[in-house]
């Protein structure tokens, strides 16, 4: 049996918005992923701590507070320190189009805006799993 | 019998559609009531359900002419970067006719943190302005007369430590406590069900909570103190009569832990306030309005038996739904916005901020924050929906779902009593849950296209992308840390200590209320940081039921 992407939903920084976070994580869950959903308010390190122990091939952060360019890639750096190959990472939340660029130059490979189905973050998880 | 007749008539014409409909089916996903007639509010009762405006149970309103003696306080939500560029937002929006103040502060400042903080990084100034101490307090309110102006502000874990810096701003003005107008959200369960600013366990939380009720009612009595707020629920996905059934379910948590700590009923409840959202199905949103004054009078007035109609009453401030801007076309959204604010109107609201066009992309910017405050000006000025009082009261299809969404409420209370009230419902998951459920299918039916979001899922257009969004300065979090440094070494260490001390002490004992103490510490520049630290050090950190 081909084993199951896993994937991370976490959610950096200190706001508390995980309406998105949620439904995405039950919609990869229902999409046959399986998902781990960490809660609200984790430090860069603890994100990468647990991207490590549940082994996932996925991280998928979602923050709306403004603070991606800040943690997004930091969250990259620690995970690369740790030894973290081959893991997928993606984020999401209220990202100004320009931020987006720099943000993919830091090793997210894709970011989601508001508004994006689910669908098209399953699909894309799909294409570009390692 | 003219219910006889009109009961043969409505039958003849449900046959007469049915055979239509099966021809020409209806759009999909529309509400099961199609045409409401007297008969879908049998047994109304005028005196009983409604009453007048200004009397119990308040259906109507809590004023007896609402809107014909002075409109609504039309107060914008505003807040960012440091204390020195929001003083300058603030005194814009009054200088523009808003009405009153309303405070966003910053992360960090929401869950009691200094900006040099590392938790802090990358926060600092983003969402709202940040607050470390009193000195950032007087730069935030300079210029403005905190007896003429009324502000509210959003803070819940440590509203007690804001309210005490508001405090010693106005006494440094020469206004005395007594004078104060304003409110602070101070609602800590709805932080734990849906918005996630909490610091301490419930306990300690519930106990900071009531110190500042019984401070307050001797204090500060035209304070606000609590904003018990449906408004991130519903942002978090809730359905309409999720969020008046659950926030009314807190009030109620609140309302009993008052009175366990020996308070009279009639000394707090006239002084509790509530927050709902004002979302996109209009005539949904004033029945919602009008039900839950109808629950709250009926609760203050026969479970807790209070006297004084002024408790009886669900005064209350409305925003405009966030969750409902579309990134996508953003333009439409001013028309969204009208919409909510003629519901919010209509449902008789105390209060209300607009959002702006831009913000699901960004804080707003000057011009666009106009154009929010602008379209409750021409609702109030322009549109005659102001003029009389209640205007839907009697339509049958309101009337029906008033009566709907406050027997669905009533449902939601009964469970969560039998669960152990709203803070044990909170610990077992059960509120978050069914907020998610909702939430989920909500996003469901967008991707189905069951529920039409213009521009986002219909209607799309190929954009370019937006211009002229708010930045904040990444400069700020150097800015602020360095202005901390500045102050904390010109302060009296000694008295600092000392006053944290004093603090630590009380908190150990239940029995003390810690509103003088954190006024004390305030005053000799103790941060928020560290009056937060203390507590965190007695009464520990909340650890959140995390499911899906």
């Amino acid at each position: 049996m081909e084993k199951r992407i896993r994937v991370l939903v976490a959610k950096p920084g200190l706001d508390g918005h995980d309406r998105g976070a949620k439904v995405v994580a039950r919609a990869l869950r229902d999409a046959g992923f399986e998902v781990i959903y960490t809660g609200i308010r984790l430090t860069p390190e603890q994100i990468a701590e647990a991207a490590l122990q549940e082994d996932v091939n996925v991280v998928a952060l979602s923050l709306l507070s403004g603070a991606h360019n800040t943690l997004f890639p930091r969250i990259v750096e620690i995970m690369k320190q740790k030894g973290i190959k081959d893991v997928l990472t993606i984020g999401g939340g209220v990202i100004p189009d320009a931020d987006i660029p720099g943000l993919k130059a830091a090793g997210i490979a894709e970011v989601f805006t508001p508004g994006t189905p689910t669908e098209k973050i399953i699909e894309f998880i799909k294409a570009n799993v390692k | 019998m003219a219910n006889e007749s009109l009961k043969a008539k409505q039958e003849a014409y449900a046959a007469k559609v049915e055979k239509a409909v099966a021809k020409n089916p209806e759009r999909i996903n529309l509400p099961k009531m199609r045409l409401a007639t007297p008969l879908d509010i049998e047994g109304f009762d005028y005196e009983k359900d409604l009453g007048f405006p200004g009397e119990y149970p308040f259906t109507r309103g809590v004023q007896p002419t609402m809107y014909r003696g002075r409109f609504w306080t039309m107060r914008m939500y505003a807040g960012f970067s440091t204390a020195e560029e929001s003083n300058k937002r603030y005194r814009y929006l009054l200088e523009s006719g808003g009405t009153g103040l309303s405070c966003a502060f910053d992360l960090p400042t929401q869950i009691g943190l200094d900006s040099d903080d590392p938790k802090a990084e990358g926060e600092i100034g983003k969402v709202g302005v940040a607050i470390d101490s009193l000195a950032d307090m007087e730069i935030l309110f300079d210029k403005i007369d905190l007896g003429k102006v009324s502000t509210s502000m959003t803070i819940n874990a440590p509203a007690s430590v804001l309210l005490a810096m508001y405090i010693a701003v106005a006494e440094k003005q020469g206004v005395s406590a007594d004078k104060l107008n304003g409110t602070i959200q101070n609602d800590i369960l709805k932080e734990y069900a849906a918005r996630g600013t909490y610091i301490f366990p419930p306990k300690p939380s519930m106990r900071l909570i009531t110190n500042i009720f019984e401070y307050c009612s001797k204090n500060v009595p035209h304070w606000n103190t609590i904003s018990i707020s449906g408004y991130h629920i519903r942002e978090a996905g809730s359905t309409a009569s999720q969020e008046i059934a659950f926030t009314i379910a807190d009030g109620i948590a609140y309302c009993e832990a008052a009175i366990k700590a020996g308070l009279n009923v009639d000394d707090f409840a006239g002084r509790l306030s509530f927050f709902w959202n004002a979302h996109n199905n209009v005539l949904e949103e004033v029945a919602k309005f009008r039900a839950s004054r109808r629950v709250w009078a009926k609760v203050m007035k026969e479970r807790f038996g209070a006297t004084n109609p002024k408790s009886w009453m669900l005064r209350v401030h409305t925003q405009t739904a966030g969750s409902m801007l579309t990134a996508q076309q953003p333009d439409n959204n001013v028309v969204r916005v009208a919409l909510q604010t003629a519901a919010a109107v209509m449902g008789g609201t105390q209060s209300l901020h607009t959002n702006s066009k831009d913000e699901a992309l960004a804080l707003p910017t000057e011009d666009s924050v106009r154009v929010a405050l602008r379209t409750q000006q021409i609702v109030a000025e322009e549109s005659g929906l102001a003029d009389t009082v209640d205007p839907l009261g009697g339509s049958y299809y309101v009337e029906y779902l008033t009566n709907k969404i406050e027997a669905e409420c009533w449902d939601y209370i009964k469970k969560i009593d039998e669960l152990g009230g709203a803070v044990v419902a909170i610990e077992k998951g059960y509120i978050q849950r069914e907020i998610q459920d909702s939430a989920y299918k909500w996003q469901m039916e967008v991707e189905k296209k069951e529920r039409i979001i213009v521009g986002v899922n219909k209607y799309q257009i190929k954009e370019k992308p937006p211009e002229g969004l708010l930045r904040v300065d990444a400069s700020v979090g150097d800015f602020q840390k360095g202005k901390l440094a500045k102050m904390k070494a010109g302060r009296d260490q000694a008295a600092v200590a000392a006053k944290l001390a004093a603090l630590e002490t009380a908190c150990k004992d239940e029995h003390a209320n810690l509103m003088p103490l954190i006024l004390d510490a305030v005053k000799v520049y103790a941060t928020l940081g560290e009056i937060c630290g203390v507590m965190r050090k007695v009464f520990g950190e909340y650890q959140p039921h995390v499911s899906l």
